[in-house]
């Protein structure tokens, strides 16, 4: 029973991943204009624009573009990118830790503060807990998060010097990096013993991850305390009350426990806004991860990079929501058995 | 219909006072746009060689950028391009959301499908990375940001018109003017839509900062718009490079202008609910 429900949600990703295929595939190819034109790129001469469309099939029919767009896709080649002259997919798998590590790290901490905050603002309303839950939520929906993020550069790089310089991941003057094992260099500094580095790669990484994570935890703070206080004003907690239970027994085992399905199910639009503003971060703090290089792929024409980039994104955030409705299911009876 | 009262509107103000405030940003903000350029002290893209990075001061408010330009002309001339983008975005995809979620919601069947799994495609991205993807398949152009913020958000209004429709479907006035002989689309036009008015203007004005967020993010990254041109998300992301010399106000002042923007919008949004819709009042 559980493990056909789960094939089920796996095989309800499918239709998204099918047309996110469809849309990169429309956006790379039926443009107006000359395709073969923008994948060669501006410094082109009409002879390379030809060879570009020959080797691309631009000339084809379109069912056959797109077979073609398929199997290059199932044998893993996204295109080559005109800026570092590397295959789209060797540059994104190069730069993807860097961005991969700065958005777990944002994801962990918004959760880590965004879910205490909800339940305290729920469980004693009108208190200052519940005053900060909401100017924090006001805010995330205010503020843009390159402004937030230039703004935390200048106060503690500039004015308090707390901060190291936002070069990246490791100020490469000071430290080594270590020789790659997961890519993400907290572990991998760790792995080789090397501390200091790891101190260091520490240093550059809390700046982004907050501003990144401070976002993440608007949403996620909001619908805790929303599905807390539904929770704590509903019958099976006032009946609990009524049996003499311990109030904290009552605030995480009973009210917490179902206001948890809710909070995970507004992570899909968490990963959907985290994913997108990874790119706004990592071009203030120089972070070399694939938001950036879309960003200069973008800027410099580099058209197949761009489109990789998006389709990667994609794929990510299909296979994240799945994620997120599985353990929704593993969270809630009622979903796993179907009922 | 449900006209806002009097009452409503008092009901509205009482309820939170920022509404008042985000009414008066607001005014402010379209004084700006409209008559903006006329009223600012300088011209907006005369550069000036002596003047540069100059501190707020008072003949410069807002000090200068690293061309000699006046930041606080700027950032006021800027207001027409940030909300125009904006409203642009939000009309063409309330316009384009509602009428194909009403038809959706209304016809049922193969149709429903169709536009249901062309939302689904679109929120199956992250809807900033999409934007960018579509920007740089459409061309660097402003209208493009326009198209491409409306596309996003596209699927709001669409499953929300779809909604509102299909309960409304089988309503007496709409059995009514079917039996009087009225057409699928003289019905959408004269009863459904003006009857899901209402609560779509709400959710266009709620979509509003979140419009002008994203244009301005596009545009941080450096599409679109292009540098001469004053604009909120440029002029944050040429004053950035200043940060590691101290010059603060390069940034500081179209940020804070960006923020005060979608504020504003966000309360406005929160105030036309209360009004229009009591049910959902606190």
């Amino acid at each position: 029973m559980a493990y056909r429900a789960v094939l089920q949600r796996i095989a309800g990703a499918l239709p998204s991943l099918i047309g996110v295929v469809i849309v990169t595939f429309l956006l790379s190819r039926a443009l107006p204009g000359d395709p073969a034109a923008y994948f060669a790129g501006p410094a082109a001469n009409a002879a390379s624009v030809q060879q570009v469309r020959e080797s691309l099939g631009l000339d084809k029919s379109w069912p056959e573009q797109f077979w073609r767009y398929l199997s290059d896709l199932s044998h893993g080649s996204l295109g080559h990118s005109l800026t570092t002259g590397q295959s789209v997919v060797a540059d994104l798998v190069q730069r993807l830790p860097a961005s991969m590590e700065l958005t777990f790290c944002a994801l962990i901490f918004a959760i880590i503060v965004a879910v205490p905050l909800g339940v305290l603002a729920a469980a004693r309303p009108d208190s200052i807990v519940d005053h900060l839950c909401r100017a924090l939520v006001t805010m995330g929906a205010a503020f843009p998060t390159f402004f937030v993020a230039l703004l935390f550069v200048y106060v503690f790089y500039y004015v308090l010097g707390w901060a190291p310089q936002p070069v990246g991941r490791l100020d490469e003057i000071y430290y080594t990096f270590p020789s790659e094992v997961t890519g993400f260099l907290l572990i991998d500094t760790l792995i080789a013993g090397d501390f200091a580095a790891f101190r260091g790669a520490l240093a550059q990484l809390i700046l982004p991850t907050v501003s990144l994570g401070l976002f993440a935890l608007a949403p996620i703070a909001r619908m805790t305390r929303a599905a807390m206080l539904a929770a704590l004003g509903s019958d099976f907690v006032r009946t609990a009350r009524a049996n003499g239970l311990a109030a904290g027994t009552v605030l995480f085992t009973y009210a917490f426990r179902n206001a948890l399905l809710a909070v995970v199910n507004t992570l899909g639009m968490v990963f959907s806004f985290l994913l997108g503003s990874n790119v706004l971060i990592e071009q203030v703090f120089g972070w070399p991860g694939v938001g950036s290089y879309a960003v200069s792929a973008v800027i410099a024409s580099d058209y197949a990079s761009v489109q990789g980039f998006v389709l990667l994104m994609a794929v990510a955030y299909v296979l994240l929501n799945l994620v997120v409705d599985l353990v929704a299911g593993l969270i809630d009876p009622r979903v796993r058995f179907g009922g | 219909m449900a006209a806002a009262t009097l009452r409503d509107v008092r009901y509205a103000f009482g309820e939170n006072p920022l509404t008042a405030v985000a009414l008066a940003i607001f005014l402010l903000l379209v004084a700006c746009a409209v008559v903006g350029p006329a009223l600012v002290p300088y011209d907006p893209l005369a550069t000036n060689s002596d003047f540069r990075l100059v501190p707020p001061s008072s003949t410069h408010w807002f000090g200068t950028d690293r061309l000699g330009r006046d930041i606080l002309s700027r950032v006021v001339v800027a207001a027409r391009l940030d909300l125009g983008m904006a409203v642009c975005a939000v009309a063409l995809s309330l316009v384009i959301g509602t009428g194909l979620g009403a038809v959706a919601g209304y016809r049922g069947g193969w149709i429903d499908n169709v536009v249901g799994r062309l939302f689904d495609t679109i929120m199956a991205f992250p809807l900033f990375v999409l934007a960018m993807g579509i920007v740089a398949a459409l061309g660097n152009s402003v209208a493009n940001i326009v198209i491409a913020t409306a596309i996003i958000n596209l699927p709001f209004y669409g499953r929300f018109a779809r909604a509102e429709v299909n309960i409304r479907r089988e309503l007496a006035y709409v059995e009514a003017a079917r039996m009087g002989g009225n057409g699928a689309a003289l019905i959408l036009a004269r009863h459904l839509i003006p009857n899901i008015m209402p609560p779509m203007m709400v959710q266009a004005s709620l979509n509003m900062g979140w419009a002008i967020l994203n244009a301005a993010g596009l545009s941080f990254i450096g599409l679109g718009v292009r540098p001469p041109e004053a604009e909120w998300g440029i002029m944050v992301s040429e004053g950035a490079s200043f940060i590691f010399s101290g010059e603060w106000w390069t940034f500081v002042f179209p940020g804070a202008a960006l923020v005060l923007a979608v504020f504003c919008f966000n309360l406005l949004g929160d105030g036309l609910r209360d009004m229009i819709d009591p049910r959902r009042r606190t």
